[in-house]
This record gives C-alpha cells, structure tokens and sequence, in this order.
C-alpha cells in the first residue's frame, strides 16, 4: 500500500532521515517508535509532503508520488493527523467534517448551492462524528469542546477523506491515560482496509495494537519487528526502553 | 453565527439549515432601508454614499473576514470599477445596467489576474503586497492622463435612465434607489456565496489554513476565487459611484479609500456581512455630522471611534450587539 524506499533528508549537517525504508501492507497496524528526536514526526511530514525528501522515493499503491503536492496526496488516499491540534477552532465538528467530505468529492468549490443542500457530505459527515462518539457535540464549536474529544476530531477530520494510509502523529498525546486507551480502541476499530502508521510513546499502547513495529533512532532505522521481538531485543532496550522501565 | 444554543435532539442537517435562514430582523432590516425616501428625503445623496460604501465594505468581507485575506488596497478593484463604467459612458454608451456589470467584469479580471500574487504571501507580506497594488494602479492612473483625465477627472460623463425611465434627479431619489437595489442584489449574492460549502471552505482556510491541504484542498484556488469575485463587486461599487454622480476623480482609488473601508467593516464587525453596511451607515453619518460642526478635523472623531470599538468590542459593533442578545435570550 504505501512503501518508502530508502528517503533521506538533511537541515544543514544534521541527518534527520537516514534511508528509510518502510513498507505498509494494506490493514497494517504499524507503530513508529523512538527516543525524542529520532525524527519520527520528520518521517511523517516526508511522507505526507510537508518536506521534500533529499533522495529516495515515495510509492502509494505502487504509483511513485515523491513530488506529488500534499493535499493532492491525500486526494489519493494519504492522510494524516497532528500530534498538535490542528483543527478549525470556530467551526463546529459537523462542518468540519462536513467540509473535508466535500473537498474530498470536489464539491467545495460551489459557491452557488447552499451547504444545507449537500445533504450526502451531512449524513457522512455525521456517519464518521457518530463513529468517533462525537455526535453529542457536533453542533457545538469546536474551541469549547474538551482536550480528548479535540484529538478525536482530529482523527474524524483525517477519516473523513476516506483514506488508504491514515498516520497518525501521537494521536494521544497529551490524553489522560484511561482515555487514551479509549482512544486507541477506536483506532482499533477502524475498517481493516486502512493502513494505519502511528506514533505513540506509550509503550503498554504500542504492544497491545501494532501488529509491526519501527523503532527509529538518529534518522535511521534500527530494527523493524513483530512486537515481541522488539520487546525481547537488547538494543531497543538500550536506547528506549532502557532506563526506568522495570 | 455558531454560538446559537442547541437542543441535542436537533439533528445536524437541520441545525445546518437554520444557520443560513432569514431572522426576522434582517427582514425589518432591509425594509428600514427604504425609510430615507420618506423620512429624510433631503439626505437621499448622503444614503445612495452610504449604500455604495456598503456594496463595497462587503466586497472586503468577503476576502478579510471570511477567507482572512488582509487588504490594504481594496480602493484597487473600486476604482478601476468606477473608471471603466465612467469611460464607457464618455465613449458613448450611458445604459447604467451593462455599464455597472461592464465595471464588475473588468474589476474581476484584474482581480482574477493579481490573485495569482496574492496567494503567494501571507501576513505582513500580503498586506504590503495589496497595499503596493493599490499604489501602483493610482500611480498608472495618474499617468494615463489622457484616459483618466488624471487629477482633473473624467469629464463628459453622461447616464441614461435607468430601464429607460428613471431618469437620475437631482434630489437623488433614482442615485438612492438605484445603489440600494444593486447593494441589495450584491448582498444576496454575498450572502448566498458564504452560507454554500465554499463559504464554509473560506472559512476554514481563516480558521487555520495549515489543516486545508491535510483535507485534501487545493485551498490557493479557492482564494483565487473569492478574490476575483470580491474584485467585481468592488468594481461594482466603484462604477455605482461614478453612474450615481456623474464624476471619477483619481481619489476612487485612493489609500484613503482602501483605509476607509477597513475600518467601516472594523467597527461593523468582520465576517457577518452585516457588519460591513452597519460600519458604512456609522462612518459615513458620524463623518457628516462631524464634518459639519468641524470639516477639519473630523478624522479625528473617527479616530476616537475606532479605538473604543477596537479595544471595547472586538467583534465589532454588530459583534457586541450579537452578543448581547445572545445573553439575554
């Protein structure tokens, strides 16, 4: 599904991205994991266009998309969130979602046809805001809603353009704990067609919903595994897990 | 428009359909606009300024307080609206109809044309960008004195009668009429256009143009295209003026203009369309009133009055009033 062949990416001296290489099988539940500024979110923001790679290539589906521009990757299915809001502070969650449905089927650029008359984009809309336990607050403006239904609607934005590759930057970050595991059973539950690439610092998280897992150090790949290979290997242990867990 | 209370049973499609309905006192609100013809007929000329400033303060709406575009030479598309709806009645055709839509098409044009720079900057950038358009096209029409007549103005400007019967009087009573029909039809059409799923895009693009390309929107085109609209109907304006009174003169594309009509929409309050012709109405009465007991300095009340409604309602006029009774009800 989605496939990084060895992308590397430098600011100045510093190498942030290493030649990566990553490789997405469709339904995957794939946890990218590292010590801070291993350059996790860097690889993200390569992935989804934010930055241009120095060397290697980008392949969605098979289809080389390196210098397609962001948004028209994820009009190809390529979709992520952010580890900080990034949300439209004074539109309520059913707008949107509602626009990011209409922007995904073409549709937002009719400025003569009323938004209450794309009834479909709606009930969509309100179809991801109910999947996500958001329907209660889909009227009320997103600025007012708590910090957890916040990151939910992030990840609602994200579904809502109907994605192949979701990835996901810390979708908890900043989430209380048992909150969080609430959050990542809805990630859990979402239809088995999306690859899912994730970011999370929690360890008891990662174990329990990657089926594979990355772990980056420096820019570069140190091990990609099954969970617990990485949980047994005696490096990750020595440059994550090492102090402080048991 | 979303600190409306709700009930939870109400279902989304409904909610989002009451957001864009007529409230009974927008109702009273246009039908108020014909008070002048009988109220105060001898401030008709006066009304026909402030229903033009209007068109035009919401033609800034549109770019400044939906789509978050700040611009500092607006006065750019009024006035290039107002010459070519004036050349073309010099050069012989005077129907006001063809010459205003004439005024909108070119004003739109160019607009459609700077648009591709405007999109290419943001923030203080963007404000010196739209301020040194402005600059350049006085400048141009400054220089073109053959066309423009420079600082002397256009001379020969002649209007025909309106449907071929109303002729414009020196009372006013046609000018009045006339520019409160276009702002009216320039109003629905604004109106129409921010409450479609591009109105909800434009407002996205304001509220964090970061997340626009994460939903998958080509968000620049968008901008691309309310400015070119925004333009025409500035242009639109501008050629209302110039039918409405027979003169251009260069200060249609002026600074202080392009200055004026922000601060109109500052104290009507930005992004509610309303804000803009509650902003017209204030500027333009408190500066005849002010100009009458002292035509120096009445910037200066002006002045005043921006600094009390900045720092006391920051929403505007309209804002705090929308406020208030939200409050109460």
């Amino acid at each position: 599904m989605l496939k990084t062949e060895s992308i590397s990416k430098k600011f100045g001296s510093l190498e942030v991205a290493r030649a990566v290489s990553l490789e997405l099988p469709r339904g995957a539940r794939h946890a990218l994991i590292g010590p801070n500024g291993a350059g996790k979110t860097t690889l993200i923001n390569l992935i989804t266009g934010h930055l241009k790679p120095d060397s290697g290539r980008i392949l969605l589906e098979g289809e080389d998309i390196t210098g397609v521009a962001p948004a028209a990757r994820v009009r190809r299915g390529l979709t992520r969130t952010f580890q900080i809001n990034t949300l439209f502070p004074d539109l309520t969650p059913i707008e949107a979602v509602t626009l990011a449905v209409c922007e995904r089927e073409g549709e937002a650029g009719q400025f003569w046809r009323s938004l209450a008359s794309h009834t479909d984009a709606i009930d969509e809309a309100y179809g991801v805001l109910s999947q996500l336990r958001l329907a209660d607050v889909a009227t009320r403006t997103t600025r007012t809603l708590p910090y957890g239904q916040q990151r939910l609607l992030e990840i609602a934005l994200a579904l809502a353009t109907k994605p192949k590759v979701l990835l996901l930057d810390e979708p908890a970050a900043g989430v209380p704990r048992d909150e969080s595991a609430m959050l990542f059973s809805v990630i859990a539950a979402l239809p088995d067609d999306i690859s899912v690439l994730f970011i999370e610092h929690d360890m008891n998280l990662v174990f329990q919903f990657a089926s594979r897992i990355t772990v980056l150090v420096a820019g570069g790949v140190l091990l990609e595994a099954e969970p617990d290979v990485i949980r047994t290997d005696s490096r990750v242990r020595e440059v994550y897990l090492g102090h402080g867990h048991d | 428009m979303s600190d409306t209370t709700h009930t939870a049973a109400e279902t989304p499609q409904r909610w989002l359909r009451r957001q864009g309905r007529w409230s009974p006192v927008e109702i009273v609100f246009w039908l108020a606009t014909l008070l002048p013809f009988f109220l105060f007929p001898t401030y008709l000329p006066l009304a026909s300024q402030v229903a033009i400033a209007a068109l035009f303060a919401i033609s800034v709406d549109l770019v400044l307080g939906y789509a978050g575009i700040v611009t500092l030479g607006h006065a750019m598309f009024f006035g290039l609206g107002a010459y070519a709806a004036g050349l073309l009645s010099v050069y012989g055709w005077g129907e006001p109809i063809t010459g205003l839509l004439f005024a909108g098409v070119f004003a739109g044009l160019v607009g459609f044309v700077a648009s591709f720079l405007i999109v290419r900057v943001q923030h203080l950038a963007l404000l010196m960008v739209t301020l040194g358009l402005g600059l350049l096209t006085y400048e141009l029409a400054n220089a073109m004195t053959w066309l423009t007549g420079g600082t002397d103005g256009l001379r020969g400007i002649r209007m025909w009668q309106v449907f071929g019967y109303f002729r414009f009087d020196l009372w006013g009573y046609t000018a009045y009429g006339y520019s409160l029909a276009v702002l009216f039809i320039g109003f629905l059409i604004s109106r129409t256009i921010v409450n479609s799923s591009f109105g909800l895009a434009l407002r996205g693009i304001r509220e964090n143009v970061k997340r626009m390309p994460a939903i998958g929107s080509d968000y620049k085109w968008h901008l691309q295209k309310i400015y070119a609209i925004s333009a025409a109907l500035a242009g639109v304006a501008g050629g209302l003026l110039v039918q409405t009174t027979s003169t251009v003169t260069m200060e249609v594309l002026s600074f202080q203009r392009s200055a004026d009509v922000v601060v109109m929409l500052i104290l009507g309050g930005t992004g509610r369309l309303y804000g803009a012709i509650v902003g017209a109405i204030i500027f333009l009465l408190v500066r005849d009133q002010l100009a009458g007991m002292n035509p120096q300095y009445w910037y200066f009340g002006i002045g005043l009055l921006l600094m009390v409604v900045v720092l006391f309602m920051p929403k505007g006029i309209l804002g705090a009033l929308a406020r208030l009774t939200s409050k109460r009800g």
